[in-house]
């Protein structure tokens, strides 16, 4: 197995996760994309440090897990906010900042 | 077809559908338990490169803590709300087509660049090199994460307390 497959295949994931982020309306929706793309990247990042030999990418890999649960916990938060503010989740609506 | 081919072909497989299913479910829920399924599968993807530690950590955090919390807050927002989230998707034609340039765009140079045809030997254990890393090369971002979770742990509980 070469290196070239895990890297389209990670190509797609990204990709799907960035259709998710540009069409989904619903706030939770567009997060679940954010979470496939960076899951695309931890797979580019683990399949590059297995095929380079250098564990710089696992590292790293380790720390962008660790950062996504952070930000979903705080991502999460700010909707569940807005909800009760606004009580709505449609990110078309969310237009208070519009000038 | 080796085993690991097989395999590989497979976790795609799965990862491929349990992706398209996230972005495209009607109903979040389903969504949700879709994004599981690819995290699980992406564990699986990590086991095929010789990851353990990462495929643990992987359905430990991602699959095990992003999905409690998301399931969460859907349950939370549909008791305030008091109905049923459903969700659409909008600007498919542009989003998609958006989506497919960058696709073909990423193909375009994976396609050209020269890549190893096969892996290297393994040097050692990756977990004993992962954790000897984290102790001496990223010593400092490793205790800078701390204080990130430590923010977004104080963060969170601000934005999700209740009005006083």
């Amino acid at each position: 197995m070469g290196l070239e497959p895990y890297l389209i295949l990670a190509a797609c994931l990204f990709t799907i996760g960035l259709f998710g982020v540009l069409t989904r309306r619903n706030a939770i929706g567009i997060l679940l994309g954010i979470e496939l793309m960076l899951n695309a990247v931890n797979v580019n990042l683990v399949a590059f440090a297995r095929y380079g030999a250098d564990s710089t990418g696992l590292v790293f890999t380790l720390f962008t897990i660790s950062i996504t649960v952070a930000e979903v916990a705080v991502g999460l938060a700010i909707v569940i906010l807005i909800f009760r503010v606004r009580r709505t989740v449609e990110a078309d609506h969310l237009d208070l900042l519009k000038g | 077809m080796s085993l690991e081919a097989a395999g590989f072909w497979g976790l795609a497989l799965v990862l491929l559908a349990s992706s398209l299913a996230v972005v495209l479910s009607k109903n979040l829920f389903h969504s949700v338990l879709y994004l599981a399924l690819a995290l699980v599968a992406t564990a699986g993807v990590f086991l095929l490169l010789q990851s353990e530690f990462l495929a643990a950590v992987q359905i430990l955090l991602y699959a095990g803590g992003v999905i409690t919390i998301v399931v969460f807050a859907i349950v939370v927002t549909e008791r305030l709300v008091g109905e049923r989230l459903t969700q659409t998707n909008r600007g498919i034609i542009s989003g998609g087509l958006v989506s497919l340039i960058i696709l073909i765009a990423i193909l375009f140079f994976v396609t050209r660049a020269k890549l190893p045809r096969a892996a290297p030997p393994l040097a050692g254990d990756l977990t004993e090199t992962i954790g000897r890393d984290l102790l001496t090369r990223f010593l400092l971002p490793f205790e800078l994460l701390a204080v990130l979770f430590l923010a977004a742990l104080l963060g969170a509980l601000y934005f999700a307390r209740k009005e006083e």
